[in-house]
C-alpha cells in the first residue's frame, strides 16, 4: 500500500513538474509553480524558508522521500530501473554494496565551494532539478511543441483560435550536449544499478542522507520474522540493505517501499525507531529536541552560505565591461560579412513575390544581458541553477542558454528572434531559485538591462540611401533620437518642406534605454542588426 | 506558407498565401445558406449551361467579346518538384478548357504578372485551342526605365512568343495616368508609340489600348492624344468606385461617360476590388440578401461592372475552379441590373464607405517590398477582420478577449512574424507604386499600432 502511494504520488510530481516546464502559455505556473520551488537546491538558492523547513522536515520524520516523490530526476531513474527490471530474470537484480562515502562527501564539498565561490557551471551540473529541466527542456519540449503545431495546423483550418504555432528549435547546442550526456549516464547507471548516482554523486542526495540517518519513521527489519531470505536486499535499487546483518542503510535508504512489499513474512516494517517504540517519552523527546537542534543548524549554515557569497562577489568587485565590442563589431563589418547582407534587388521589375530574408545571427555581445529582475550578474549567476524553466517560459524566445563557461547554460537575452516585449514578465513569475526576482510590467519599463549600441557601418541609412526610423519608432522608453545623416541632409531639412524623407540615424540616450531589444530585433539590417545590446553588468533604474 | 487552402472560398484573393485570410464567419457570411453552388471543382459542371454566355462587339474590330473576362494575374502557384514555387500549369489548363468550353474568349495577361510568369503559362494553356476561339490581351509594362525603343520592341516580341502567337487582339500600355512626364518617357519621346501604331497598322496588333491608374488630367490628356481612336481603354470600375474617386482623383462614371464619348469600349479590372466586395459587411450582406436570397456579395457585383452597354468584357481573376463555375453562372446568362438593385448597392456603398477598410485590392504592384514585408497580406488580414465586424473599438467591448486572439492569431498565420507591418522602415519605395494611392506606411503604421495595442493588452 505505501509503495503504491509512493509511487502515486511520484507519477504525478513528474507529471506536473515536466509540464510545468514544457509550458510555454504561462499559465501553468500559476499551479505548478509549488514544484519548481521545493526543490532543494533552488530554495537553498532562493533562501526560501518555507520550503527548506518543509522539506527538512519530511526527511526527519520520513527519511528521504524527498528524493522518491518530490525530486523529479530521482523519478525518471526508478522508471529507468523499474524498465531494466522487467527484463527476464532480472526482477531482483541488487545486492547490498557499501556506500562509497568519500565520492559523496568530496562532490558535496566541491558543490557548497562552487556555491560559496560562484562556480555557478559545477553547482548547475550537478543539481537535480537542473539537470532534469534541461533533459525535458531539450528532449521533451520539442515533441510538445511539435505536438502543440499540429494541433494548431488542425485548428487553423477549422477556423479556430484555440492554438497558435510556435517555433521549434534547439535553443542551444551545449546545453542540448550537456543534458544529452546526463540523460544517456543517468539512463545507463539507474538501468544498471538502480539509485547509484543519488547515493554516490548527488549532493542533494548526500545532505539529505545526513538528516535522515535517524529518521522518525524508518525500514526496520524485524529479526524475530526474518529468515534471511534476501530477497529484500535483491530488491533495494538502493543497495543499502544488508539482509545477512539485517541493517538499513538510512542515509541512503529513499524510502520507496520496495523491500516492504517484497517480503513473504512481513517482517520489514515502516515505522517510528526502535526507541520510541520503548515507550520512553523522555528519550523521544531528546530525539525531537536534537534534531530540531540540527535543523537550525543547518539554517544557520544556509545563511552564513548566503552572507559568503554576497561577500566574494563584492570584493571580486565584477566589472567585466570591456574593450570587446569594437574588436567584435569590426570583425563583423568585414567586406564579406557586409556584402552577404546586401538585400537583394530585382531588376526586372515584375510584380509579386517576396524579397528574401536571411535569419538574423547573433552579435559577440562584450557583456551578456540577463533578464529584467534578475538585478545583476552575479545574483544571477550564484543563484541560477540553468534549470532551463525561464528559457521555456519565455514566449518571445528571448532567452537562451548561455554558452559562455562562466555561466554555462544559465539563461541570457538575445533577439534574434524576438525582443523582451513590454507586457511580458514569465521569466520573473517562474523561476524558482530567485536568480529572477517577481517584477510587475510596470517594474519592468524602468529597468535597464543593457545599453543599445549603434554601429554605422551596418545601417541601412547610409547604406542603401534609404530613409528608416525602425529604432526611433519601436523605442518603448523614446531614448532613440533621429539626427540628419550628414551635412547635405542636416541641410535639406533645415530648408525645410523636403521632396523626399531626410535620411537620419539614431543616437542613443543611454540614460534611458532599457534594453530590451527591440531596436535590434528590428532592425531591417541583416544578418547583424546595425544597432545592438550590450548587457548591464549590475541592472539600474531609468 | 504558400499553400491552397480554404477551397470553399469565394473571393479572388491571389493563390500566394491565401490559405488563413478567411474567418468563419466572413465565410458564413458570404455563403448565405441555400447557396447553390458547388464546393468540389467539377461537380456541378452540367448546372453551367455552354451556350447562354452574354457577348458584347467592339465597334472597331467587330471582336464577339465574352462579358467575362479571364485575367490572368492570379494563375494558382504550387511549389513544383524543384522545391521552388512555380504555376500550377495543370490546374491553369484544366481552368482555360473549363472557360473556353463555356464561352469564356477575352484572356488579359502582362509581362509583369506573377512574377513574370503569366504570360508563358497562359500561352501554353491557350495555345491547346483553336487561335480564333480566344482573343489574348497583353501590355507594355516598361516601368523601369531605360526607355530605349529597341527594349520596348523587345518587350512586345517578347510577348509575342511567349504566348506563342503571331498577332496579338488587344495591346495596352500599362498602367498609365500617374502624371504625363512618365506616359511621355514610356511611349512618346522614345517613339514606342508610334511603333505600336503602325504594328497595328500591319496588323500585329488588332486593338491598341491603355489601361489607366491614377489622376484625372491625365486621363483626359491621354484620351484625346494626337486624336488616336482607341480601340479599347481598361479602367477600374465597380460599384464602390462608381462614385467614389478612386485614390481621392477620379471616380469610375467620371472615366466610363468620358470612354463613350469618344466610342471607345471599356474593359473592366478590379470590379471585385481585389475580393472586398466579395466579403462585405453582414449589415451589408443583409440587404443584398433580402432583395436575392441566396445570391453572393460577389454576383452583385460583377453584375453591376457588366451592365453598361459600353463595358466589352469584365475581367476576374480566377484561382479555383469553383470561383469559375460560379462566374459563370453569373455570365451564362447575364441579368443586367435594374433602379431597384442599384438602390441596394447605394446603401452597400455608403456602409462599405464607413467602415475601416485598407483599400487594398492585392494587385501585388508594390511587390516585393525590398524588406520583406508581405503588403497585400497584412492588409488582407486586417480587412477580413473588418469584414468579420472584429474590428475593436474598445478594450472593454464584449467580444475583447475574443477578437483579441482571433486578430494576433490570425495574424501570425497569415503573415510571418519578420513580414509583419512593425518591419516597415517608412523607406515609402511602394508609395508610388500603388495603383490604387494607399498610403501603405501610414497604413502599415495603423495596422501595426493596433496589434500593439492588442498585444500589450492596453486599454483604449
Amino acid at each position: 500500500m505505501l509503495r503504491k502511494i509512493r509511487i502515486a504520488v511520484a507519477w504525478v510530481v513528474f507529471t506536473l513538474a515536466t509540464l510545468l516546464v514544457l509550458d510555454f502559455t504561462g499559465a501553468l505556473h500559476l499551479w505548478l509553480g509549488w514544484v519548481a520551488k521545493v526543490q532543494l537546491v533552488p530554495a537553498v538558492l532562493a533562501v526560501n524558508i518555507v520550503a527548506l523547513v518543509v522539506v527538512a522536515l519530511l526527511t526527519v520524520l520520513f527519511g528521504r522521500i524527498y528524493c522518491s516523490t518530490l525530486c523529479p530526476l530521482g523519478i525518471m531513474q526508478d522508471g529507468v530501473s523499474n524498465l531494466s527490471a522487467r527484463r527476464k530474470g532480472k526482477k531482483a537484480r541488487f545486492r547490498y554494496s557499501r556506500p562509497v562515502t568519500w565520492l559523496r562527501y568530496v562532490l558535496l564539498v566541491i558543490f557548497v565551494a562552487a556555491l560559496v565561490a560562484g562556480i555557478s557551471v559545477a553547482v548547475s551540473l550537478l543539481d537535480p532539478w537542473g539537470n532534469f529541466g534541461r533533459i525535458a527542456q531539450n528532449f521533451l519540449a520539442p515533441l510538445w511543441r511539435l505536438g502543440n503545431n499540429v494541433f494548431a495546423w488542425v485548428a487553423e483550418r477549422a477556423d479556430s483560435y484555440a492554438f497558435h504555432t510556435v517555433d521549434v528549435y534547439i535553443k542551444s547546442g551545449i546545453a542540448f550536449g550537456v543534458a544529452a550526456l546526463w540523460l544517456v549516464g543517468l539512463a545507463l547507471l539507474a538501468w544498471w544499478k538502480g539509485r547509484i548516482y543519488c547515493n554516490s554523486v548527488c549532493p542533494v542526495g548526500t545532505v539529505l542522507g545526513l538528516l535522515s540517518s535517524a529518521p522518525v519513521f524508518r525500514i526496520s527489519i524485524d529479526e524475530s520474522k526474518c529468515n534471511k531470505c534476501g530477497l529484500c536486499e535483491k530488491k533495494c535499487k538502493s543497495e543499502c540493505l544488508d539482509s545477512k546483518a539485517g541493517t538499513v542503510d538510512r542515509s541512503r535508504c529513499v524510502v520507496c517501499f520496495d523491500c516492504l512489499e517484497s517480503c513473504n513474512f512481513g517482517a520489514i516494517k515502516y515505522r517510528t525507531g526502535k526507541a520510541v517504540v520503548m515507550g520512553a517519552s523522555n528519550m523521544s523527546d531528546t530525539d525531537v529536541a536534537e534534531l530540531e537542534k540540527g535543523i537550525t543548524g543547518l539554517e544557520g549554515e544556509v545563511s552564513e552560505l548566503e552572507n559568503k557569497i554576497e561577500d566574494k562577489v563584492y570584493k571580486k568587485g565584477m566589472n567585466r565591461r570591456n574593450f570587446f565590442t569594437v574588436a567584435a563589431l569590426a570583425a563583423a563589418a568585414s567586406p564579406a560579412a557586409l556584402k552577404a547582407q546586401q538585400v537583394e534587388r530585382i531588376l526586372l521589375k515584375v510584380d509579386g513575390g517576396l524579397a528574401e530574408l536571411e535569419d538574423k545571427i547573433r552579435p559577440e555581445r562584450a557583456t551578456s544581458i540577463t533578464p529584467p529582475g534578475s538585478k545583476d550578474a552575479r545574483n544571477m549567476k550564484q543563484h541560477c541553477v540553468a534549470c532551463q524553466l525561464c528559457v521555456a517560459a519565455c514566449p518571445n524566445n528571448v532567452l537562451v542558454p548561455s554558452s559562455r563557461l562562466a555561466t554555462l547554460m544559465q539563461p541570457e537575452m538575445t533577439f534574434e528572434r524576438g525582443y523582451c516585449r513590454p507586457e511580458c514578465v514569465e521569466c520573473a513569475e517562474v523561476c524558482p531559485a530567485g536568480a529572477i526576482k517577481k517584477i510587475t510590467p510596470a517594474d519592468k519599463t524602468a529597468i535597464s538591462v543593457g545599453n543599445a549600441v549603434y554601429n554605422r557601418e551596418l545601417c541601412v541609412v547610409p547604406r542603401d540611401n534609404v530613409p528608416c526610423t525602425e529604432c526611433e519608432r519601436h523605442c518603448p522608453t523614446k531614448a532613440i533620437t533621429l539626427v540628419p545623416l550628414n551635412a547635405e541632409e542636416a541641410a535639406r531639412e533645415a530648408r525645410g518642406r523636403p521632396r523626399t524623407p531626410i535620411l537620419k540615424t539614431p543616437v542613443v540616450d543611454n540614460t534611458k534605454c532599457i534594453g530590451c531589444g527591440a531596436c535590434e530585433h528590428l532592425c531591417p539590417a541583416r544578418p547583424l542588426s546595425a544597432i545592438h545590446v550590450e548587457g548591464n553588468v549590475a541592472h539600474h533604474a531609468v | 506558407m504558400e499553400t491552397k487552402k480554404d477551397i470553399t472560398r469565394r473571393d479572388f484573393l491571389k493563390v500566394a498565401g491565401t490559405g488563413a485570410v478567411l474567418s468563419a464567419a466572413a465565410l458564413a457570411g458570404c455563403r448565405p445558406a441555400g447557396n447553390r453552388t458547388s464546393a468540389a471543382g467539377g461537380a456541378a459542371a452540367g448546372d453551367i449551361p455552354t451556350d447562354k454566355m452574354e457577348f458584347r462587339t467592339n465597334p472597331h474590330s467587330g471582336d464577339r467579346v465574352s462579358l467575362l473576362g479571364y485575367g490572368c494575374m492570379r494563375w494558382p502557384v504550387h511549389t513544383g518538384a524543384n522545391g521552388q514555387q512555380e504555376i500550377d500549369q495543370e490546374t491553369v489548363n484544366e481552368l482555360v478548357d473549363f472557360a473556353i468550353a463555356h464561352g469564356v474568349n477575352y484572356f488579359d495577361t502582362a509581362p509583369a504578372y506573377i512574377r513574370g510568369w503569366s504570360e508563358k503559362a497562359t500561352g501554353i494553356a491557350l495555345a491547346r485551342h483553336p487561335r480564333d476561339k480566344w482573343f489574348i490581351a497583353t501590355k507594355a509594362s516598361n516601368f523601369s526605365g531605360p526607355f530605349d525603343l529597341e527594349g520596348c520592341k523587345n518587350m512586345f516580341r517578347r510577348s509575342m512568343s511567349e504566348l506563342q502567337v503571331d498577332h496579338i487582339d488587344y495591346y495596352l500600355m500599362h498602367a498609365l495616368g500617374s502624371d504625363k512626364e512618365t506616359f511621355h518617357q514610356r511611349f512618346v519621346d522614345n517613339g514606342f508609340i508610334d511603333f505600336l501604331l503602325e504594328e497595328r497598322a500591319a496588323g500585329r496588333i488588332r486593338n491598341l489600348g491603355w489601361s489607366f491608374h491614377g489622376q484625372k488630367e491625365v486621363f483626359d490628356y491621354i484620351l484625346a492624344f494626337r486624336d488616336i481612336q482607341w480601340d479599347f481603354c481598361q479602367i477600374q470600375l465597380n460599384y464602390q468606385d462608381w462614385t467614389i474617386p478612386i485614390g481621392a482623383s477620379v471616380d469610375a462614371k467620371y472615366l466610363y461617360d468620358e470612354l463613350m464619348k469618344k466610342n471607345v469600349p471599356a474593359v473592366i479590372m478590379e470590379p471585385l476590388l481585389g475580393g472586398r466586395l466579395a466579403r462585405v459587411p453582414e449589415q451589408a450582406l443583409s440587404i443584398m440578401n433580402n432583395m436575392h436570397p441566396g445570391d453572393t456579395a460577389a454576383k452583385w457585383a460583377f453584375r453591376f461592372a457588366g451592365t453598361p452597354p459600353g463595358v466589352l468584357t469584365v475581367l476576374s481573376g480566377m484561382v479555383y475552379m469553383e470561383h469559375l463555375q460560379e462566374n459563370l453562372r453569373t455570365f451564362a446568362p447575364f441579368t443586367p441590373m435594374n433602379d431597384a438593385e442599384y438602390a441596394v448597392l447605394d446603401d452597400v456603398t455608403d456602409i462599405l464607405a464607413n467602415s475601416d477598410y485598407i483599400q487594398c485590392t492585392t494587385c501585388e504592384y508594390c511587390m516585393p517590398c525590398p524588406y520583406g514585408l508581405d503588403i497585400p497580406q497584412i492588409f488582407a488580414h486586417y480587412n477580413k477582420c473588418v469584414s468579420a465586424g472584429q474590428m475593436l473599438t474598445s478594450s472593454d467591448d464584449d467580444n475583447y478577449n475574443k477578437a483579441r486572439r482571433a486578430f494576433l492569431v490570425g495574424y501570425d498565420r497569415s503573415v510571418p512574424k519578420l513580414r509583419q507591418a512593425n518591419r516597415c522602415i517608412n523607406c515609402e519605395e511602394c508609395l508610388p507604386k500603388c495603383p490604387q494611392g494607399i498610403k501603405i506606411p501610414n497604413e502599415m503604421a495603423k495596422v501595426d499600432a493596433y496589434a500593439e495595442k492588442l498585444r500589450q493588452k492596453l486599454t483604449f
